[in-house]
């Protein structure tokens, strides 16, 4: 895979840290909303049957709320939002399925165990992104350093 | 009312996403490559946008959880589960890897499909596969 193209990208610690001042504050107003922790895996799993409760229709205008992002950020200030998607297809349908499968396995992501869990002091959320974090590093280390 | 207010909360969020700069996978794969420290290729960025997170939720979420009840329902529904047990360790070791492949976690992957490219699909049509295959297994485990 030594072909895989791999794009440089800037340091951008003040758009970083206010982008993730935005992020906190939208899981402050989901809990301050519904009582809810701002799990994206969580939320959008249960978009899938079987249906525990009457939810469905809040969780999915919240999914639908972040698709809508880039699109209402275009339409009020011109600039696309840039992504660089380096995988293809294949690698793309594969991490598909781990995420996916992964993240209900273990009951969040990066923004219910790695955003929410940490602020809450869970020590489950705390483990749980220690390891995502670890076979991250060594999945990219892997496919960038060793095939 | 509350489903409008969940869509305004997740506008917030796929914006705040955008902002980090977390939409893109390069960032997201480029803060994962340690190996590219000494090169000067690693992006530390991800880690700021955790830091801004967890400072805002960690002071807000104390905040909002000295109300009796959240405004659209009438108690906090929080995470009951304390223990560390096989699953808190199989789930995100098998997500790690997945997002480590695309550089894609379920929440940039959602603002990808909205930029309308298209290249995100596959990613989040076999996400929602994967989350589908688990919760069966759990489900069929529970029912067993």
């Amino acid at each position: 895979m030594g072909a895989l193209e791999i794009v440089r990208t800037a340091f951008t610690p003040l758009a970083a840290l206010l982008g993730g001042a935005v992020i906190g504050a939208a899981a402050v107003l989901l809990l301050l909303a519904t009582g809810r922790i701002a799990g994206i895996s969580g939320i959008a799993a249960r978009l899938l049957p079987p249906y525990e409760d009457d939810g469905w229709a809040g969780r999915a205008a919240f999914v639908a709320g972040i698709v809508a992002a880039p699109l209402v950020l275009s339409a009020t200030t011109g600039a696309a939002p840039v992504m660089h998607i380096a995988a293809g297809p294949v690698v793309l349908v594969v991490a598909g399925l781990l995420v996916g499968f992964g993240t209900v396995w273990g009951n969040g992501c990066t923004s219910g165990h790695g955003v929410c869990g940490l602020s809450r002091l869970s020590l489950r959320s705390l483990v749980a992104t220690l390891v995502f974090m670890a076979t991250a590093f060594a999945t990219v280390f892997v496919v960038r350093h060793v095939l | 009312m509350s489903i409008v207010a969940q869509f305004l909360v997740g506008l917030l969020l796929g914006v705040g996403l955008v902002v980090a700069g977390m939409s893109d996978p390069a960032k997201v794969l480029n803060f994962l490559d340690i190996g590219a420290m000494s090169s000067g290729g690693w992006d530390p960025s991800l880690a700021f946008v955790m830091a801004g997170a967890i400072a805002v939720a960690f002071l807000g979420f104390r905040v909002v959880l000295r109300r009796p009840r959240p405004l659209f329902d009438s108690v906090f529904h929080l995470p009951g589960a304390t223990g560390i047990d096989r699953r808190i360790l199989v789930g995100p070791a098998i997500f790690g890897i997945g997002w480590g492949l695309a550089g894609f976690c379920p929440g940039p992957a959602l603002v990808a499909l909205g930029t309308g490219s298209g290249a995100a699909l596959p990613f989040v049509v076999a996400m929602f596969a994967g989350m589908a295959a688990a919760r069966f297994v759990l489900l069929r485990s529970r029912a067993r």
